[in-house]
């Protein structure tokens, strides 16, 4: 059952010209555009890109903390754009987001107890002191916290601790679910693992969707039933993350698989030589047609014509004119 | 130094955590400790404001209990020294006069007393009125953004740039000439308080917008807004408890500004009326008198109101400095 579907979303902000008058049009940052996507229910999504490739702006535009320029965001059917103010706010309820940096998301003059409390004062302002406590308590439990640091300042926790209690925080509602923005980028390698697998066994233990946002796909694939890559505001292919990654069908995924470490030097140095060179272009003036093609090692001439949409290839949907055939590293 | 803050679970997490479903067992019991917490420790340290502290505490209490036991209240005239103030008005134990007399023969010990009461109440009404309205004002048009920002912080321009020395003189001078007004008890003091209080938040209203602009982009601030938190309740839970250190630290020092206004004010024969009294109007007395030999009139006014300002400057410093988040 498809419980978010994103139609042909786009976002995008204007940025003033340095020195422009008040009243000139300001240029359009195209950070997404025109995604479609969806989640379904249960199920794990891995959204993968570089730096700037739009990956935090969509998830921002899933819990609606930053409004979608054009195209619609539908939960279970409905456009979120079109619900009263009130039924939102409801909304809100059932999708939670952890963020990238632990620490920066706690109010830092608040109780760890009083944050993971918090949703749940917004929602159901009709539980007792005592109810809540309970609740927070049992939630911190889960991630492996003791309700005894309940009255304890973020400060006072580790990285891994706090992102702990950023997890609680989004758990305590039991959304449907959770927008995790690169959760573990910040935290220490060893601790990765841990925030990983104890995201990967609570949303599957409470059948919560998740939508994983990382930069690196050895971290993404660990956790996710299908994965999206995007690049530049645009998605270049999503599909079932084994055949995704063991087949890439966009040069873009097969250069992100080849960029994965490799602990063999021998095997490490002639991966390393496809790797993709050159920064991403600036979303003001994104290249035209295919956005990928000026780091493409197998542009052509056509590839500046049009955007390619995305079409099956093989097991996966891959926006490409010239995808690539073979199956690349089995 | 300071200890780390670490908490010792929090240090050993990773052989704490092995176990992956396992529970994390703190080793103290109770609550945790706040920044505001750390930030007293650190305060306490701080020789110089500590003693500013009871120093402060010292005025304060005397400024209460000091009426109370002088012999002489601060409004009646002591017949027997009038017309020998140099000699018989000086400052003794026998008279009762501790710190003499004014110029009319009456006990300074208790008029400077009342002063003070006069001073610090108008300091610290200048200073709770910049806090609740320069806070509130502040966190909201910086949490609110784009225009209504923009008019807000605009109004805030244009209430600063009305000289509001001249404005405070009118307002006193036309509070006292008015029948109508001076049948109301009290008006000269509300009139001096408004007056105060209304100009007094609007650089506290720039500083908390300030940082507000840097708060409302943190990630706490955006984890409240996708879960629905409404926006008031944002401001006042999460960006104003933020903004507390350094609108503490402001209020401290604006203080004794609001104290050095009212003396002015009062110095120059508005403000406090007789026989009510402050410290500017002390100095204003005893300046009149500073030839003839009667430097006491002005010597313990002075004392008081210089040390009083060096305390709040000195209590200001050491808090800012506990409250640094530079040190944090």
């Amino acid at each position: 059952m498809t419980l978010l579907r994103l139609e042909d979303l786009s976002v995008t902000f204007p940025v003033a010209r340095r020195g422009a008058w008040p009243w000139e049009a300001p240029d359009l940052l195209r950070a997404v555009t025109d995604v479609s996507l969806e989640v379904a229910a249960g199920e794990t999504l891995g959204l993968v890109g570089e730096s700037g490739s739009g990956k935090s702006t969509l998830a921002r535009a899933v819990i609606g903390t930053i409004p979608a320029s054009s195209g619609r965001v539908l939960w279970e059917g409905q456009d979120l754009a079109a619900l009263s103010a009130g039924r939102r706010r409801r909304h809100r309820a059932e999708v939670q987001m952890v963020f990238q940096d632990p620490l920066a998301a706690l109010n830092p003059r608040m109780t760890v107890g009083r944050a993971i409390a918090e949703p749940l004062q917004t929602h159901e302002p009709d539980a007792s002191r005592d109810e809540r406590r309970r609740r927070v308590g049992e939630v911190m439990e889960k991630v492996g916290l003791s309700p005894k640091l309940m009255d304890r300042y973020p400060h006072e926790f580790s990285g891994g601790q706090c992102q702990r209690v950023g997890i609680a925080r989004a758990l305590v509602l039991n959304p449907r679910l959770i927008v995790a923005d690169e959760p573990v980028s910040a935290l220490d390698v060893s601790v990765q693992a841990q925030v990983v697998n104890l995201m990967k066994r609570l949303v599957k233990d409470m059948g919560i969707s998740l939508i994983f946002i990382a930069h690196d796909l050895s971290v993404v694939r660990n956790v996710s039933d299908r994965i999206a890559v995007m690049y530049l505001g645009r998605l270049m292919e999503v599909g079932p993350a084994r055949p995704l990654i063991a087949a890439p069908a966009h040069p873009y995924t097969r250069a992100l698989v080849e960029a994965v470490p490799v602990p063999d030097p021998a095997r490490g140095a002639v991966r390393a030589a496809g790797l993709v060179e050159g920064d991403i272009p600036s979303p003001l003036s994104p290249p035209s047609g295919c956005v990928f093609r000026t780091r493409c090692p197998r542009a052509r001439p056509d590839c500046a014509d049009a955007p390619p949409a995305l079409r099956p290839v093989r097991e996966t949907e891959a926006a490409c004119i010239h995808p690539i055939a073979e199956a690349a590293h089995a | 130094m300071r200890a780390p803050k670490m908490h010792p679970a929090a240090a050993a997490e990773p052989f704490v955590e092995a176990a992956e479903t396992g529970v994390l067992v703190a080793d103290e019991e109770g609550g945790g400790r706040s920044l505001w917490q750390d930030a007293r420790r650190r305060f306490f340290q701080n020789k110089v404001a500590v003693a500013s502290l009871v120093w402060l505490a010292i005025v304060a209490a005397m400024a209460l209990i000091g009426p109370l036991v002088a012999p002489w209240d601060y409004e009646s005239v002591d017949w027997s020294v009038l017309g020998n103030i140099r000699e018989a008005g000086r400052p003794s134990i026998e008279s009762g006069h501790w710190f003499g007399t004014d110029e009319l023969g009456r006990d300074l010990f208790a008029r400077t007393m009342q002063g003070t009461q006069i001073s610090l109440m108008v300091g610290i009404v200048g200073a709770l009125a910049a806090v609740v309205i320069g806070t509130l004002y502040g966190a909201i048009s910086g949490y609110a953004g784009g225009r209504v920002d923009g008019f807000m912080m605009r109004l805030v321009d244009i209430l600063v740039s009305i000289p509001y020395m001249f404005v405070l003189i009118l307002l006193l001078v036309v509070v006292q000439a008015s029948a109508f007004l001076q049948s109301i008890p009290g008006i000269q003091f509300i009139a001096l308080f408004v007056g105060i209080g209304a100009i007094s938040w609007f650089d506290m209203a720039r500083i908390a917008r300030g940082q507000t602009l840097s708060l409302k982009n943190r990630e706490f601030v955006e984890a409240a807004i996708a879960t629905g938190v409404r926006p008031f309740r944002i401001v006042t839970r999460h960006i104003v408890p933020n903004l507390m250190g350094i609108v503490v630290v402001y209020a401290t020092l604006l203080v004794p500004n609001m104290i050095i206004f009212e003396s002015f004010v009062s110095f120059l024969g508005l403000g406090v009326q007789e026989p009510a009294t402050s410290w500017g109007a002390l100095l204003n007395d005893g300046a009149e008198t500073l030839t003839r030999g009667t430097l006491w009139q002005i010597g313990f006014p002075l004392f008081f109101f210089v040390t009083t300002l060096f305390a709040f400057f000195f209590i200001g410093d050491g808090l800012r400095d506990a409250l640094d988040p530079k040190d944090r």
